[in-house]
């Protein structure tokens, strides 16, 4: 069995950043996974959307479910990451004075997807896009 | 007095005369478990303890959105800050529990950590962990 469900982002629209990853999680939640899952892979998500909101001129998620394992595919219409390695060392960070009002732009996004997941991969290409694979395992017994 | 099992909004209230802003019902015998205190949201995703009670300065929506996602269970808006509009409502709509001490920030943190409550450090282990990264261009 398995379920997949596609949600829109729109980039620079802070008043409804993290709604799609509420909506996430509280689908996760009616569907009963452990909460240490739930949690990781929200705030997974939450920090995947608010990088798309901050940097990106749109993107979307595609939460998808099978048995052991939840997918999520952050695709973005943005500016594109030109060195991987550096965005994911904890403090660097390109944010404008906007994002970090707003409480992000620590330069911990990335490392915090990677933390909470149990894979993460990325995809970039300057001036076109970024895409982060983000897979979470469910079984208790492979989490952590 | 160390209580093992957290503290109750009631008595985080009364440590830090807080004014009550969004009061789900019973609110007040809502348990915390650890404290944290920040003003980076990506801190707080990074290193709270689900469970916690936040004290920070940040008040807008964002706040209220990383509470929620990291199972905060309250929020304190410390130095009688005003929380957006926006936040309180999101606040509201979440049932999350909203709070502002008169209190700065270090004074809040300390009083609540005399009077028992943990940081996050202190409290059992849990939550997150490293793994493997894969990049591609």
């Amino acid at each position: 069995m398995s379920f997949t469900r596609e949600f829109e982002i729109v980039g620079g629209d802070f008043a409804s950043a993290g709604r799609v990853s509420t909506e996430i999680k509280a689908m996760l939640r009616g569907i009963g996974y452990p909460p240490d899952v739930i949690r990781r892979t929200a705030i997974a998500s939450y920090e995947a959307e608010m990088n798309t909101v901050m940097y990106a001129r749109r993107g979307s998620v595609r939460l998808g479910l099978e048995p052991g394992v939840i997918h999520l595919v952050f695709a973005d219409e943005g500016p594109g990451i030109p060195d991987i390695g550096l965005a994911m060392q904890e403090g660097f960070s390109t944010a404008t004075d906007e994002m970090r009002e707003r409480g992000f732009g620590a330069g911990m996004g990335l490392p915090n997807i990677q933390r909470n997941a149990d894979r993460l991969e990325i995809t970039s290409e300057v001036g076109r896009g970024t895409r982060l694979d983000i897979t979470v395992l469910t079984d208790e017994e492979a989490g952590r | 007095m160390t209580d093992p099992v957290g503290m109750s909004l009631a008595k985080v209230r009364e440590v830090l005369g807080c004014e009550v802003l969004v009061a789900p019902p019973g609110w007040e015998s809502v348990r915390v478990e650890a404290g944290c205190g920040a003003d980076l949201m990506s801190d707080v995703l990074a290193f709270i303890k689900g469970g916690s009670l936040l004290l920070t300065g940040l008040t807008n929506a964002q706040t209220v959105r990383t509470a929620e996602v990291a199972d905060v269970r309250a929020v304190i808006c410390v130095r009688s800050k005003r929380p957006d509009a926006s936040a309180v409502s999101l606040a509201q709509e979440l049932g999350l529990p909203l709070l502002a001490t008169p209190l700065p920030m270090f004074e809040a943190c300390g009083r609540l950590h005399e009077a028992g409550l943990r940081g996050c450090t202190e409290v059992p282990a849990g939550g997150a962990r490293g793994n493997e990264l894969h990049q591609g261009v």
